[in-house]
């Protein structure tokens, strides 16, 4: 069994990145389950993917303390899921914080540094993702989503290899975009 | 047979079209908008016929008719849509259907996008219909095609009531690879059969109250109402929460017995009396309302059976909101005394609120702006209504006084205005929701000479639940154009003393529309007409030219985009946000704004 957490702000791309890892599961065989926020959040508010992979799994949303992964697409929002978390778990998280538009109003200076820091104290593995670094590379801000999985899956955490996502990218992605993809792959 | 990964509505959809269904109709509403949508694009040869119709009223006539007609309908809405579309569903109980008839209203624990925690249970039981409850994805494709069968069989409507985590779960489930439409015998006329009498009321319902019995046997038996374990103590779930309550009896080693409910009306009684024979206590895990657990304090009743009942109404179990693994594992862990292990990480620093927001270049904060502006310092009540146009309510343009239901905000406006005359009552409105509730309300202010502003915030989109099309769109399910229905001409037409349609993103000219029907009498109305961000290209994008920015922030403090951000103290625009609607160039006092 396989339990991996994405978590982000709305239209950030978490759900493709969730279906990946699905889909890979299913090409392996295995039963898989994912639980999603759709609707008013999607509007630039928190938004968390489950997905559990393995024989039998009863719950589409994973139990607290029982992530072998969380994949954050920003910090803030990786230590608010932090409670999923399994005991030595892996956290992969893009660096770059996203106010939200209440810090502009109320003058906040949220950076995500204390996020950060948070993070280190306290995820047994931790890997900080310069994820606007890679889509600069790339030339596109749509990669973040696969560059994170990248990381997610060379950390081993994932229950999928680095070549098994290639070929979910390959499969399940449009071809036009295959080389960007595979180039973020790469750099994570 | 093929395995496909689906998410809880694709699978309502695939196993209806596998039931041969014919007509499918329905009102878009979260969590259960992708169920008609994945209808429509498994449609490719058009053989179904799929709609969407102007509200669940319409729907579910729609849908009736078909069935009528010996077609197999299915018709789809959330929760709050049941309440529109009860009137024909409490009368067709009573006429009943030839084809078979599956009513889809998903329900909403939490809520998490929704006005109530309501229970379409309670409509099953109140209305007399069988109801049908799945668990997951895969459950819900087999099941829904035991609606169809079943609602043949006994000629009646069945409701069909997922929440949220099914609906929007997914899942690999294994679905037949094609599917043949059902043979329509056709209207038959049969004035006893279809058309609706107190004389043949009475006879219906004495035949609804001597069949819903016989449907409580077959269902103690039907395939997905299970009963397992051994011992004293038993748990009786439904739904998602029989999920959770698997997972957290996982590995527990706990001796229980577990029910889990699939059908909660009519009750299976003979089931539920095999599960409390030799009980002592009960825990009841459900979501919404405490409708298992009634029913089962009632059988102990019925029956003289010594058995005590847990569950919401003696509070072991949380009143309202959603279950999870955790909410459960607090309940059995008392219950079963079982311990569970938890993960214990030190408290979290202060995180970001992350409210939903209207998104950068919304057209619908120009328009509330626009208002806003042109009545400043006037006495004014903003009544709002459903749709992304609910978050005008939220700092800094906080112009949504009151949200009640659909087409509310043209009524309850009027009703402020009888007891407020002096006052500016504006109602905000958005497209599909003006055609799905608000015309009549609009009427209504026309009839009775009241003075409303009434503001229609046409964004060409049915934009909240993901972008369906309406009467004004021009396009159907089916993939055809149609005339799109003129709003300004409805209400030219209906009487309205004003009428004028304005671009928002136009910031003056709305304003100055504002302002001149704010001091006219009688039913104004002004269209604020530009698309939804989601459904056209971003026009060129802003920048603040930091050498004019006096930073007096008025663009951060008055209009409240999420692309304008603080940089350094001093405001940038995020250029991966930005639509380029250019209303904050307008905004800057400084012109710093520009292309």
């Amino acid at each position: 069994m396989n339990n991996t957490l994405l978590c982000g702000v709305g239209g950030q791309g978490t759900v493709l990145a969730s279906r990946l890892i699905a889909f890979a599961a299913m090409e392996k065989g295995e039963n898989v389950r994912t639980s999603e926020t759709i609707g008013m959040s999607q509007r630039g508010g928190c938004v968390v993917s489950h997905v559990r992979s393995g024989k039998d799994i009863a719950s589409p949303m994973l139990p607290k303390g029982s992530a072998d992964v969380i994949i954050a697409f920003e910090p803030a929002e990786a230590v608010r899921n932090i409670s999923y978390l399994k005991k030595g778990g892996t956290v992969v998280v893009n660096k770059k914080a996203v106010k939200p538009v209440t810090a502009s109003l109320t003058g906040s200076d949220y950076d995500g540094s204390e996020a950060l820091e948070y993070l280190k104290a306290n995820a047994a593995d931790l890997r900080i993702i310069d994820g606007d670094d890679i889509c600069r590379k790339c030339g596109s801000t749509k990669v973040l989503n696969i560059a994170l999985l990248a990381a997610a899956a060379k950390s081993g955490a994932l229950g999928m290899t680095v070549e098994e996502l290639k070929s979910a990218v390959i499969k399940r992605i449009p071809e036009r975009f295959h080389e960007i993809n595979l180039k973020a792959i790469e750099l994570a | 047979m093929s395995q496909r990964f689906l998410m809880g509505n694709e699978a309502i959809a695939l196993g209806a079209l596998h039931a041969g269904v014919n007509v499918v109709s329905g009102y878009p509403g979260t969590p259960s908008t992708e169920i008609l949508e994945t209808i429509a694009k498994n449609n490719k040869d058009s053989s179904v016929y799929v709609e969407w119709s102007v509200n669940e009223k319409a729907a579910l006539e729609v849908g009736a008719g078909a069935a009528y007609s010996g077609a197999r309908s299915l018709v789809t809405m959330k929760q709050v849509g049941l309440n529109v579309a009860s009137d024909p569903l409490m009368s067709l109980a009573y006429v009943g259907v030839k084809g078979g008839m599956v009513i889809v209203s998903a329900d909403d624990p939490g809520p998490i996008s929704s006005q109530t925690e309501q229970d379409t249970r309670h409509f099953a039981q109140f209305a007399k219909l069988p109801v049908f409850d799945p668990s997951s994805p895969e459950e819900a494709y087999e099941m829904i095609q035991d609606a169809f069968e079943l609602s043949e069989k006994y000629g009646t409507p069945v409701l069909f009531r997922p929440t949220t985590r099914v609906c929007h779960g997914c899942a690999n489930v294994e679905v037949r690879d094609s599917f043949e439409p059902h043979k329509a015998e056709g209207f038959v006329k049969d004035t006893m059969r279809w058309v609706i009498f107190p004389r043949t009321s009475y006879l219906n319902h004495c035949r609804i109250e001597k069949r819903d019995p016989q449907l409580g046997e077959e269902f103690s038996i039907y395939r997905f109402n299970k009963l397992s374990g051994s011992g004293r103590k038993g748990i009786a779930t439904q739904g998602i929460s029989y999920a959770y309550t698997c997972e957290a009896l996982d590995g527990a080693g706990s001796e229980c017995r577990l029910l889990r409910i699939a059908t909660p009306n009519p009750f299976p009684e003979k089931l539920a009396l095999e599960f409390l024979e030799g009980l002592d206590e009960v825990v009841c895990i459900e979501e919404l309302d405490p409708v298992i657990e009634r029913e089962l304090i009632f059988i102990c009743g019925r029956h003289n059976l010594n058995v005590k009942i847990h569950g919401k109404l003696d509070g072991t179990v949380q009143p309202a909101g959603e279950n999870t693994v955790e909410s459960v594992k607090d309940v059995l862990s008392k219950f079963l005394d079982i311990k569970y292990e938890t993960e214990e990480y030190p408290a979290v620093p202060e995180l970001p609120v992350r409210p939903p927001v209207l998104c950068a270049g919304c057209p619908h904060r120009a328009s509330f702006y626009a208002v806003k502006q042109a009545v400043k310092g006037r006495k004014a009540v903003f009544s709002g209504d459903i749709g992304c146009y609910t978050l005008g309510n939220a700092q800094p343009l906080d112009m949504v006084d009151t949200c009640l239901c659909m087409g509310a905000d043209v009524t309850i406006a009027q009703g402020i205005h009888r007891v407020e005359p002096d006052t500016l009552n504006f109602s905000f409105i958005g497209d599909s929701t003006f055609f799905a509730s608000g015309i009549t309300g609009v009427i209504n202010a026309v009839y009775n000479q009241t003075d409303i502003l009434l503001i229609v915030l046409d964004n060409s989109t049915t934009a909240m639940t993901g972008h369906q099309p309406h009467p004004g769109t021009g396009v159907t399910m089916m993939g055809e154009v149609c005339n799109a229905v003129s709003i300004e001409k409805i209400l030219g037409a209906v009487g309205c003393t004003y009428v004028r349609t304005v671009d928002p993103l136009d910031l003056s000219a709305a304003e100055s529309a504002v302002r001149e029907a704010a001091d006219m009498k009688g039913v104004r109305a002004i269209i604020m007409k530009s698309p939804c961000i989601a459904v056209c290209k971003p026009q060129e994008l802003y920048s603040v030219d930091a050498g004019k920015c006096i930073n007096c922030k008025k663009c951060i403090r008055e209009l409240g985009c999420p692309a304008i951000v603080l940089s350094e103290g001093r405001p940038a625009i995020e250029s991966s946000l930005c639509y380029g609607c250019g209303v904050c160039a307008q905004v800057c006092p400084a012109g710093a704004i520009g292309r």
